[in-house]
């Protein structure tokens, strides 16, 4: 085993994931550092076939139809030297029926001028289910560009879920955008969780199209900032097909001198359809803090108390 | 009977506004002691004074909290040393467990005891303890939670603001039974209230009316004053025929 892996097991532990799900044969992972692919292993029902380039690894990804992965797929991606560039490019398809349930972690602990990249696109047929989780963790330093870009279609009566997480150290600068089209029954819900600090300069686009009928939708971010922090978050969601429905829900917290605005973007193109948005910016709720003060928490375990539970 | 809390002819102003004036009244140990009042009388205000909230600190007079001056002590302050607060419409807290909440003001930060603080509000363990303390949970239950947090910080004054409003008449008499169980665990307790039936519970009940204390004495005399004079007072001020000294008067 090289000392890659050791420290990339050890960067993944740091960031939350089960460091056992790696050495289990019975749970499918990949480990990717830089543009090397340190570890994998398959179940039956699962086609992933990484390919390294250059500054990367394209990564096509199949779960065969009608089949039900028991564990989730454990990925995990990063840069461990203090500089470096990785693109990760993943093509995934989904059949008929399918369902399967991803969890990255993108690992970062050094870096100083660091490039993460990562393109996905993703399909899924009827009836299939993608839930897909992607946790990241960075050192203090804000050396690191993040730059997530996924473009999914989802088939009818099919659902995609994602959550992205960026909680642990200062990222540097965030530039995530997810765009995906539901059709007929079918259901999209994108979250967004970053707590950012220092000189954290982060742009959030989620945007879901609603174009089949029935189609459902939620986009939801939960942003904290504080230092100089700088957030931007656009959430565009579009009911076109009948009966189609949404929601947008984002909760930005601000501290010291950070700066937040929300951009929500709601459009209803059939009289049947229906998206509604609640947007909260500012600091953290008066009574929230009281409430907790008046058991007995000071005010700066009270407010990282109810930021902590904002972004669990 | 031992003061537990004295509030000292305590003045309030806010933006120009006297709010309370020279208002005096003190709390026994394992007391319960009621205050009524109309709307706008100023029980809100004398609460979070009592608690510190916002910062809110007497204009003059002062708050003495078994036997020490906590006017302008902050609000974790003055839990630490035994006091809290039930807001009359408690905050919700996303992703905050329901079992997390209540460990928070426990000494021990027993589950069991967070167990049984739920059970002693008539709500189950087992369907509680791991939801949220969010949107999800109905006004009602969302009270009940919260008078399960106080009950559970074990404190030596609780301040009650009007804990049945928003529960239902069924659960009336187990709030009332509730209340009396500070009481019999050693703790006093300041309940604000409209409801004179939830009032009666108390050892002493003091009277507010435009920010000034009207009235204090068992809570049965009280609250025939409040009836016979304050409602009939009000009913007159609403109706314009109420002469404008009256009130000062009272």
């Amino acid at each position: 085993m090289n000392s890659d892996y050791e420290m990339m097991v050890e960067a993944y532990s740091q960031a939350g994931g089960d460091a056992r799900a790696l050495q289990s044969s019975g749970i499918a992972h990949l480990v990717v550092h830089g543009n090397q692919v340190l570890g994998q292993n398959l179940v039956p029902g699962l086609l992933l076939e990484p390919r390294a380039t250059p500054d990367g690894v394209d990564i096509a990804l199949t779960v065969r139809a009608g089949v039900t992965l028991a564990h989730p797929v454990h990925l995990c991606f990063g840069v461990l030297p203090k500089e470096g560039e990785q693109h990760i490019a993943v093509k995934a398809v989904i059949e008929r029926g399918a369902r399967v349930s991803l969890l990255a972690h993108c690992v970062f602990p050094n870096a100083v001028r660091v490039v993460h990249k990562m393109d996905a696109d993703i399909r899924l047929e009827e009836n299939a289910r993608y839930d897909y989780t992607e946790a990241h963790y960075h050192g203090d330093s804000g050396g690191a560009e993040v730059l997530p870009r996924a473009r999914v279609q989802v088939g009818p009566g099919s659902a995609f879920t994602t959550v992205f997480s960026l909680l642990h150290g200062s990222v540097g600068a965030l530039g995530l955008e997810y765009e995906a089209e539901g059709h007929d029954g079918s259901r999209i819900e994108m979250t967004s969780k970053v707590y950012g600090r220092g000189r954290d300069r982060i742009r959030i686009r989620e945007a879901g199209l609603l174009a089949g009928r029935g189609a459902c939708g939620l986009l939801k971010s939960r942003i904290a900032l504080r230092d100089d922090a700088d957030c931007e978050i656009v959430n565009e969601l579009t009911a076109a097909g009948p009966e189609a429905k949404g929601h947008v829900d984002c909760v930005e917290i601000v501290k010291d001198r950070a700066r937040a605005q929300a951009i929500p973007v709601v459009k209803v193109m059939d009289e049947t359809a229906r998206v509604t948005h609640e947007a909260a910016i500012g600091r953290v709720d008066r009574q929230q803090v009281l409430t907790l003060m008046a058991r007995g928490l000071d005010e700066e375990q009270a407010i990282d108390l109810i930021v902590g539970g904002m972004l669990k | 009977m031992s003061d537990c809390l004295q509030v000292e002819n305590v003045t309030f102003v806010a933006d120009g506004c006297e709010i309370l004036r020279d208002v005096s009244l003190a709390v026994g140990e394992a007391e319960i002691h009621a205050v009524l009042g109309p709307n706008a009388a100023g029980k809100s205000t004398l609460a979070n004074l009592i608690m510190g909230c916002g910062g809110a600190v007497p204009t003059r007079g002062r708050i003495v909290f078994r036997g020490e001056d906590i006017s302008r002590l902050p609000v974790f302050k003055r839990a630490r040393m035994g006091l809290t607060l039930a807001w009359q419409e408690p905050a919700r807290f996303e992703g905050l467990s329901v079992r997390d909440y209540l460990c928070l003001g426990m000494p021990q930060r027993g589950e069991g005891e967070a167990a049984q603080a739920l059970r002693d509000v008539l709500l189950e363990p087992s369907l509680y303890l791991d939801r949220l303390v969010d949107r999800r949970l109905s006004g009602g239950e969302r009270k009940r939670i919260e008078l399960a947090a106080v009950l559970a910080m074990k404190p030596r004054l609780a301040v009650l603001d009007e804990p049945d409003s928003g529960i239902d008449m069924l659960a009336m008499e187990n709030m009332v039974s509730l209340i009396g169980s500070f009481r019999v665990r050693g703790a006093s307790v300041l309940l604000i209230s409209h409801r004179q039936e939830v009032a009666a519970i108390a050892d002493r009940s003091t009277l507010i009316c435009g920010g000034r204390v009207v009235a204090t004495g068992s809570p049965a005399d009280v609250a025939s004053y409040y009836a016979n004079t304050c409602v009939s007072c009000a009913v007159r001020r609403f109706s314009g025929t109420v002469d404008k000294e009256e009130v000062s008067r009272t």
